[in-house]
């Protein structure tokens, strides 16, 4: 049985065709982190799933059940949602068990799920207070709360980090991914830092202008890209495209160029980013500027002459259109 | 706070600007609060002067308090008010959190067609609204003047109670539906609770203008029963002799209760446990 299976959905607001033929399926217990560019329709079909916006065709079954026309509530999900979107007149309690009254659930059950999710959350010592009394990172944790009492089939994060500080994303990112295992359950996460898709994702859904681009775990996707799009979108710096003779796209990713004598590229650094770990340079070259990721610490300087080369064992063929040649 | 960057030069310059307004918007109030404790010759002689032992007088209270029914008028113009703004509240809302929320054809047609209503004056109709009465049998009812006053607010209740309702962050309607709540849980749940300060704010508008008003009194409910308070008082204005004493004293009555209701909307207004709600 799987956890969430969409069959040729298709969404339009009005003249603007949003999701085209969205087919993908989710297995039991997996994290699928939905990534892709603003605007390309992540969040639209997070929704679509979650029943806020109605598909304007296709079947959404979730847990084996189709739940096309069923309202949300009834959908067996639970989201956390970017603003928290936590209800600012009740208490964390309050806002935690919600939906549990709503549903009639007995007060020995509701006690219960809002004990062992305060626990796993480190919530217990704030249940009286309200979301104006919290912290970021606090309100973040009772939005992921107010999702866990419910038990859902499939758990629907939209953006859930993106109003954090860096550091605080980081340690929520390591606390949503430790949920994951704790919990078993079967979770999507919409986002657009590839960073988070990373490193949480089981498989990525790559999305650009409403289409999935394609589908896989992390390091597919990484080693294996479909198309000039997703070889772009994955790795930070990003891949280098210098054209190639035949009239396509030649794809080197920052860590596969080297400084070497041997090289066929000659170039100015332009910029250097040291990191510590690592260095970044940025050469221009007659092809375009490269980025180029040195690991441990370079004396390069701007100004400097380089010669870049790079193993042709390591470089993605695109052709006109930006697909792969393999 | 902010002292340092505040000159007191600007300071005083404020305060200056705020107690002149002040001063100039409570002087009738006040003209009219004084010269209802004293004698009619008093009044004459010397309008801005403060009642004194010898200038003081009550009759002007008396007078109220004996001719007509003054405690019917209060009531009369008490319910008129309450019930008007709470019609205008719920139903103004109620449009309002249609049209912010909810995407269908002529949405915006709507919108328009009901904020068309602010610019129109609803006593351009007075005639036809009189016949209307006369047809339903609702002329000299409170019940005529509640209808009148509820359609003639809905219009700017519409309009800005739709602008607030639209900040309402989408995720938090959202989630509520997600756990469950109706779309009415959530209106009057989520959504009022947010909006609470522009509720006060249409309420504080439409206040004034309905416990005032003396023309759809006049015309639509003149009887002993349904005189409001406005209307009650034109009692004591004659076309030869006016009792000025009864005039100010009932005025200055008329006050009060307007300044309880005002009290309460106002720390509405001021109270809000909005922030927090997102981010």
């Amino acid at each position: 049985m799987t956890a969430l299976s969409l069959e040729k959905i298709n969404k339009s607001f009005g003249d603007v065709h949003v999701l085209k033929d969205i087919n993908l399926t989710v297995e039991p217990g997996e994290f699928v982190v939905f990534v892709g560019p603003s605007g390309c329709g992540k969040s639209t079909l997070l929704r679509t799933i979650a029943g806020l916006e109605d598909a304007s065709s296709g079947t959404i079954r979730i847990g084996g059940k189709e739940v096309t026309q069923t309202p949300p509530a009834k959908r067996g999900i639970a989201m956390v949602f970017q603003s928290y979107a936590l209800y600012p007149h009740l208490d964390v309690t309050g806002n935690m068990t919600l939906g549990l009254k709503q549903a009639g659930e007995t007060k020995a059950v509701i006690d219960e799920r809002i004990g062992v999710a305060a626990k796993m959350l480190s919530l217990e010592a704030y249940l009286k207070r309200r979301p104006a009394e919290l912290s970021g990172g606090q309100r973040q944790r009772v939005a992921i709360g107010r999702a866990i009492v419910r038990k859902p089939e499939l758990f629907l994060f939209d953006e859930p980090l993106s109003n954090l500080d860096a550091a605080l994303r980081m340690a929520t990112r390591v606390e949503i991914a430790r949920l994951h295992r704790e919990l078993g359950a079967s979770m999507i996460y919409v986002t657009h830092d590839q960073t988070e898709a990373m490193t949480l994702a089981d498989r990525i859904v790559v999305l650009r202008d409403g289409r999935i681009e394609q589908v896989g775990s992390p390091m597919e996707l990484y080693n294996d890209p479909d198309n000039q799009f997703v070889a772009g979108f994955l790795g930070a710096p990003s891949m280098n495209f210098l054209p190639s003779e035949a009239g396509g796209t030649l794809g080197i990713r920052p860590e596969h160029l080297t400084i070497s004598a041997t090289g066929t590229l000659p170039g100015t650094v332009t910029h250097v980013e040291r990191l510590g770990g690592d260095t970044n340079l940025l050469v221009e070259t007659a092809q375009g500027i490269l980025t180029v990721r040195l690991f441990g610490q370079h004396p390069e300087k701007v100004g400097d002459k380089v010669v870049l080369g790079y193993d042709p064992g390591h470089v993605y063929r695109f052709d006109k259109d930006g697909k792969r040649l393999r | 706070m902010h002292k340092a960057r505040h000159s007191p030069l600007n300071s005083i310059a404020a305060h200056g600007a705020l107690i002149l307004w002040t001063v100039i918007a409570l002087f009738p109030v006040v003209v009219i609060l004084i010269n209802s404790f004293k004698t009619r010759q008093a009044i004459f002689r010397e309008p801005l002067a403060l009642p004194t032992g010898e200038s003081f007088s009550m009759i002007g209270y008396q007078t109220v308090m004996k001719q007509g029914d003054f405690f019917l008028y209060f009531q009369n113009s008490m319910i008129v008010t309450v019930v008007s703004l709470f019609l205008i509240l719920l139903f103004g809302a109620m449009a309002a959190f249609a049209l912010s929320e909810y995407r269908f054809k002529g949405n915006t047609l709507m919108g328009l067609y009901l904020a068309l209503g602010i610019m129109i004056p609803i006593r351009i109709g007075t005639v036809a609204i009189l016949q209307m009465m006369v047809a339903t049998g609702l002329v000299n009812t409170l019940t005529a003047l509640i209808l009148v006053y509820t359609a003639q607010g809905l219009p700017l209740a519409v309009f800005i109670l739709s602008e607030f309702m639209r900040q309402v962050s989408d995720d938090l309607k959202n989630a509520g539906r997600i756990d469950g709540m109706s779309e009415y849980a959530i209106f009057f749940k989520l959504v009022l609770p947010l909006v609470r300060p522009a509720m006060a704010t249409v309420a504080v508008f439409n206040m004034i203008p309905i416990w005032n008003d003396l023309w759809f009194p006049l015309i639509l409910a003149p009887s002993e029963a349904t005189k409001t308070l406005t209307l009650g008082s034109q009692v004591f204005i004659g076309q030869f002799v006016t009792d000025w004493n009864a005039v100010l004293s009932a005025l200055s009555l008329a006050i009060l209760p307007v300044l309880v209701l005002y009290v309460i909307f106002s720390r509405q207004l001021i109270r809000g446990i909005t922030s927090g709600a997102v981010k």
